[in-house]
């Protein structure tokens, strides 16, 4: 090849990659199943993970047993019918009626004052309260325990303060405990890199797959489009409807879940093109060792998702696992780009504090990339 | 020396100790239909996809359109057009949109393309369904769409794998009409198939048998030597003597 016919062929090969991305954007545009993954599952994993996964429980149900009735018991079940979190029952009869309340699933938690909870904190200074939670669902159970202290302790302070100053109950109870709801913060970086994971692998690897089960793949071969072109094509497409989707999940936790941007938007962008990137390579890698649309979409679902889920450590925290899992949480992708998204957006830390996290992406994008390139290739021979 | 299309010298394409290929040698003219016939696992498609640039050829020489199946993969195919048993267009695409794609996959110019989808879907009398999507058009159409956007870049020679799997007698017959007219165009026509009838449409055919060419001539010279009036006779004396298992 001389030098004149160089930009020729460049110019023609680039006209041939247009026609072929315009051709991606047609299938995904009419193929209603890729449009529900694509911009359905955003809009519903931040709904679901914003609202209803939240750690923060509302509404539990409370049954309490006031046997003391003075000034001090009913301050403080005010208190506890005035919260959000809790939703008050009828009195409690007896102990066997505890039981039977949990086991019909009615309340979570029972309160009982003693018949001489005022007399003694007025007399001895102190006085007890049995609290019983419904410890069958542990996580609930402690976080309970955890509000009923709170207000029992918020009361207390009350307390001591009035005896110097005047009148000062002022149940602030939404602020005190706001830790809870801040941590349902950490969701979005995380739910941001499941939706990545799922939309650039799983569809990726699916668009190249059904090509080779429509036979479509063998004709493109054998035209003079070249094989890393079709990779090209095939994750562009991809590459751009994610990014149309990153910002549709940073509009929706914005606005919807008033999560604030803390840090440098443009870095968060260039570090989700990143991650991208990563992810449609390994889409295009599970591309290359499977056959059929169904293997694809399981690999990427079961082998991607999952770990995700589990391992990043945005679900369950990773110190408490075995070292075993710990070790695996660092060979995914997904695991590095919670961190930088976490730093970014939630503390709003600045390049110099993900650097190496940022380092470690490139790296695994680069690799995945030339396996799946390598990959292809050999197929061909 | 006449112009020869595809010149085939000792091919040999080996698997280990398997050889799928085992030294064929043949040639094709320009502008003949040339039927490639072979029991399934006779290496049929092995050597198809050598000289579709698909794949190296272990030893012997091999050049397809006057270009080395070693060195010139990349011209070959800019000068061959390929169709599959498979339906090879796209079901979400409308008839133009798959011109269109094929088209501008093979370099054709845009204009071009426009002028020549113009009359393609006038001769094939599908200009009601041109902006349709052409997964809802029936399998003889396909068929003969596939076949039309495999020659629409005006190849010197085109590939048909069993082109007319599954195809009803008349959507076949018509099928042929234009592989006709493509070879009167001067378009080569390499192609395999299982239906006895549609060997007898080739001007040349050659039968594999495990890796081998077996036979090789015009079907009539064949029938005289075999000394029988059907094309089956001729396949079957030939491959009964296979010992491959079918794939």
């Amino acid at each position: 090849m001389n030098w004149h016919e160089m930009p020729q062929e460049l110019l023609i090969n680039m006209k041939r990659l247009l026609v072929f991305i315009r051709k991606e954007f047609y299938h995904v545009f009419r193929d209603q199943r890729t449009l529900l993954i694509l911009f359905g599952l955003p809009v519903a994993q931040i709904i679901l993970f914003g609202y209803a996964l939240s750690s923060e429980v509302k509404n539990i149900g409370i049954a309490m047993q006031d046997n003391s009735h003075d000034i001090h018991t009913e301050k403080i079940i005010r208190k506890i019918q005035s919260s959000s979190y809790f939703k008050t029952e009828s009195p409690i009869l007896d102990y066997k009626d505890i039981e039977n309340r949990f086991k019909d699933g009615s309340i979570k938690c029972a309160v009982v004052f003693p018949a001489n909870f005022g007399s003694d904190l007025q007399r001895i200074g102190g006085a007890k309260i049995q609290v019983i939670a419904d410890a069958s669902d542990p996580n609930t159970a402690t976080i309970v325990t955890n509000y009923l202290n709170a207000i029992v302790n918020d009361y207390q302070r009350d307390l001591n303060s009035s005896a110097k100053i005047n009148y000062q109950i002022v149940p602030e109870l939404r602020q005190l405990y706001n830790e809870q709801q801040n941590g349902s913060l950490n969701f979005i970086p995380g739910v941001i890199a499941l939706i990545f994971m799922i939309v650039c692998t799983a569809l990726t690897s699916v668009s190249v797959v059904r090509e080779k089960e429509l036979g479509t793949m063998e004709i493109l071969l054998v035209s003079p489009f070249k094989p890393i072109m079709v990779l090209i094509a095939k994750a562009i497409p991809y590459l751009v409807l994610s990014l149309i989707n990153f910002m549709i999940i940073m509009f929706l936790s914005v606005y919807l879940l008033n999560v604030e941007i803390k840090g440098s938007f443009l870095l968060l962008l260039a570090e989700s093109i990143l991650f991208i990137i990563t992810c449609l390579s390994l889409g295009l890698l599970i591309s290359n060792v499977t056959d059929s649309q169904q293997t694809a979409m399981l690999i990427s679902m079961m082998g991607m998702m999952l770990p995700t889920l589990l391992l990043t450590g945005f679900m369950f925290p990773l110190e408490n696992m075995p070292w075993i899992f710990q070790a695996i949480s660092h060979l995914i992708p997904s695991h590095y780009y919670y961190i930088i998204v976490k730093s970014v957006m939630l503390k709003g830390l600045g390049f110099s504090y993900v650097w190496k996290e940022t380092l470690i992406l490139i790296g695994m994008a680069l690799f995945l990339l030339t396996i799946a390139l390598k990959k292809f290739k050999i197929r061909l021979s | 020396m006449q112009d020869k299309a595809i010149i085939c010298k000792d091919l040999t394409k080996q698997f280990g100790d398997f050889k799928a290929v085992d030294k064929i040698s043949f040639e094709v003219s320009e502008g003949e239909i040339f039927g490639f016939l072979g029991a399934n696992g006779a290496g049929k498609t092995t050597a198809m996809r050598i000289l579709c640039g698909l794949s190296y050829p272990t030893s012997g020489e091999a050049s397809v359109a006057g270009f080395d199946v070693y060195k010139q993969q990349e011209k070959i195919k800019k000068n061959i057009g390929y169709m599959s048993q498979k339906f090879s267009l796209y079901d979400n695409l409308t008839i133009l949109e798959n011109i269109e794609f094929y088209g501008g996959v093979y370099g054709v110019s845009r204009p071009e393309i426009k002028e020549r989808s113009a009359v393609l879907i006038k001769t094939l009398g599908l200009e009601k369904e041109a902006k349709k999507l052409v997964g809802g058009l029936p399998l003889g159409w396909k068929q003969k769409l596939a076949f039309s956007v495999a020659v629409f870049h005006r190849p010197k020679i085109v590939f048909l794998d069993e082109p007319t799997g599954g195809v009803d007698p008349i959507t076949r017959r018509q099928f042929w009409d234009m592989i006709y007219e493509a070879a009167a165009n001067g378009i080569t026509v390499f192609v395999t198939t299982h239906y006895m009838d549609e060997a007898e449409y080739c001007n040349r055919i050659s039968i594999m048998v495990d890796g081998k060419i077996e036979a090789i001539d015009s079907p009539s010279a064949l029938k005289n030597r075999f000394n029988t009036t059907s094309m089956d006779e001729v396949f079957y004396e030939l491959a009964r003597n296979a010992t491959r298992a079918a794939d």
